[in-house]
């Protein structure tokens, strides 16, 4: 074991045991959530901007599959294995956020008692499914490895048959979340600040995912460098327009809602309206690494924004994480960095074959 | 070949454009009245004294313990919360005070129930928003939905529960009056049928014009509520943030179905993407 994966095995461990005080304790003691800000980083980070990035299987997948370009293959194995560890990571971080965690299976199961008006139920049955599917496109790769096992021979043809429509569902489940991500805070209504609260949410969420997820495929393949400089090239620019289209569409869209003077304003919302809008057009001058991590940060930062800066519960209320959120936070991305070091090393995940590190 | 794939693209950004921005071509809701058997409450502010008697009346109803960490003697929540579902609370400006009772408004169109994943949040009989914790898993969407702050979580639990007013439910179901209507001493707060309160309190303005600020807060904002307000002072001194007349659930629920009425957007979208997929695994993929 190498010593940055020890320290990855630390930091999970010790997100573990807060976990557990979490379960034991409560939410008030262990969390700085109040009824004023009844979300904080678990929301906002682990799973509205955790599962952006997450959106690498997507991102590719819709390469690959629909526009059926076949060198960008090698590719969607290693995307979707960061998306199918990300969005788990996200359940989980969902069940640690919810009160009454022992409940969360009737969730799928009472069909009954769906409220079809809820974009939460949405997205916790989209998170759901599309956490399944993703592991089902992954079980290739782990059967690869024993292929002459009954398992393997009986099962993978299957797989290989059946993957048009998981695969479809693999790119449609996520169409369907990540807008309805958008559309959550929609509900927050007048306490969402009119630079952020328009009808558009979750259109504005789909594109900046999307670029998201092809800025961490650039991302993930420059460390690696198994796929072509020029296959990388055109998914950054496939990225950087289509943000540079998104805020141009932002500005309009201000307009047209009659708040484009907020801008001017340069309190903490007009500071952070300018800060995203600053990041999301770096990559327009910034190639490479340095356009993708800025592509990032823009998109992660529109997201913290959306569901903790623009959300404005009045007077007397305020938030900042609490030490044990942040750190079962941590502890949940080490865990997902060590789970995929460990899978890598294990499966034949990058460029289809065993790929031996060190 | 080209152009094939072309079209199908083209096909595939129709599906997807029917999937996320129908929004902008879709019908608006209509707006949500009150149903026949609308109950409620009028309170008066200008009536009220302060005395909170119905804050203890509604602890006792409800089975609440006293909120004794402000001053870790007597019960004294600073707001409503998870001890605390009815409270009263103080507005001192520079010449004039107010008190102001804060509850849940029970809202003709509301958010939490909007909001509310297996309808453990609802509107029951008499329009009560009503909490079931059986099917409620604790997410607190309904906390960031309200624009009034009302439903309230158990911080302190590690099996916590919302906890809000639910008009006392079981007292309406015998015939009764809620707790804190019944023990109000200034009659300053008083159960009703909706329209009926309405009307009183529009009587009650228009008999003494110089008194009240000129709005029955509740009538039409955020798409009416069932607890009315009157004032001799402006409404956001009392702390009501918002007269938009629009309820809230109106913009998203407006999107919400537009896309995915009938669930038509995502089957197509889902049979396009499978064809396409279909189609492109039968081709050899084009090598750059």
């Amino acid at each position: 074991m190498s010593r940055s994966f020890k320290a990855l095995l630390a930091l999970a461990a010790l997100g573990v045991a807060l976990i557990l005080w979490r379960l034991y304790a409560g939410l008030g003691v262990t969390t700085a959530m109040s009824d004023g800000y009844p979300w904080g980083i678990w929301i906002a980070f682990d799973v509205v901007t955790g599962t952006a990035l997450a959106c690498g299987g997507y991102a590719v997948a819709i390469l690959v599959y629909i526009l059926n370009r076949g060198n960008y293959h090698p590719l969607i194995r290693p995307a979707i294995l960061t998306s199918a560890l990300g969005y788990s990571i996200a359940g989980l971080s969902v069940v640690l956020d919810i009160g009454r965690w022992w409940n969360v299976w009737k969730v799928p199961v009472m069909i009954r008692n769906w409220n079809v008006n809820s974009v939460l139920l949405e997205v916790a049955l989209c998170i759901m499914a599309y956490t399944v599917v993703l592991w089902i496109e992954l079980t290739p790769a782990i059967l690869e490895k024993w292929p002459d096992s009954a398992i393997s021979r009986r099962a993978l043809p299957i797989l290989d048959k059946s993957l048009v429509w998981i695969a479809a569902l693999g790119i449609v489940l996520p169409t369907m979340r990540q807008s309805s991500l958008g559309s959550l805070m929609l509900l927050s209504g007048p306490k969402l600040h009119p630079l952020w609260n328009t009808p558009l949410l979750p259109l504005f969420f789909l594109a900046t995912c999307l670029a998201m997820g092809y800025a961490i495929v650039v991302f993930e393949s420059r460390s690696h460098g198994r796929v072509g400089g020029s296959v990388l090239r055109t998914l950054q620019q496939i990225a950087t327009w289509s943000v540079f289209i998104f805020v141009v569409a932002r500005f309009i869209d201000l307009g047209l809602r009659g708040e484009i003077t907020r801008i001017l304003t340069l309190d903490l919302y007009g500071v952070m309206f300018w800060a995203e809008t600053a990041l999301f057009l770096a990559p327009l001058f910034l190639k490479d690494l340095r356009g993708a991590i800025l592509l990032l940060l823009a998109g992660a930062l529109y997201r913290f924004d959306t569901f903790l800066v623009a959300f404005d519960p009045g007077p007397g209320w305020s938030y900042f994480p609490s030490v044990p959120e942040i750190f079962i936070t941590i502890g949940l991305i080490a865990f997902e960095l060590a789970a995929y070091v460990l899978i890598v090393k294990t499966f034949p995940i990058l460029g289809g074959t065993a790929h031996q590190e060190n | 070949m080209k152009t094939d794939r072309r079209s199908l693209l083209k096909g595939i950004a129709a599906a997807t454009a029917a999937v996320s921005a129908a929004p902008i071509t879709a019908l608006a809701r209509p707006r949500k009245t009150a149903g026949a058997d609308a109950v409620g409450m009028l309170y008066d502010a200008t009536k009220c004294i302060g005395c909170k008697t119905c804050v203890v009346a509604c602890k006792e109803e409800a089975g609440l313990p006293a909120d004794t960490r402000s001053n870790r003697l007597y019960d004294a929540p600073d707001g409503l919360n998870e001890y605390t579902k009815n409270v009263i609370q103080l507005y001192k400006g520079d010449n004039e005070y107010s008190y102001v009772k804060k509850q849940c408004m029970h809202c003709i169109d509301p958010a939490c129930v909007g909001a509310c994943m297996l309808g453990a949040l609802k509107k029951g009989d008499y329009g009560v928003v009503s909490y079931e914790a059986d099917t409620c898993i604790g997410c607190r969407y309904c906390e960031v939905a309200c624009p009034f702050n009302v439903p309230k979580f158990e911080w302190s639990k590690s099996t916590p529960k919302i906890v809000k007013c639910e008009l006392c439910k079981e007292r309406l179901a015998k015939g009764l009056e809620p707790a804190c209507t019944t023990v109000c001493p200034a009659k300053a707060i008083i159960f009703g049928k909706r329209d009926q309160l309405l009307k009183e309190a529009h009587d009650r303005i228009d008999r003494n014009p110089n008194l009240y600020f000129p709005k029955v807060y509740g009538e039409e904002e955020l798409g009416g509520t069932q607890v009315l307000y009157l004032s001799h002072v402006p409404f956001e001194k009392l702390g009501f943030r918002f007269d938009d007349k629009r309820a809230v659930p109106d913009v998203q629920q407006t999107i919400q179905h537009g896309v995915y009425q009938g669930f038509a957007a995502p089957i197509a979208l889902y049979a396009v993407l499978g064809a396409v997929i279909f189609r492109n695994r039968k081709k050899s993929p084009d090598e750059e």
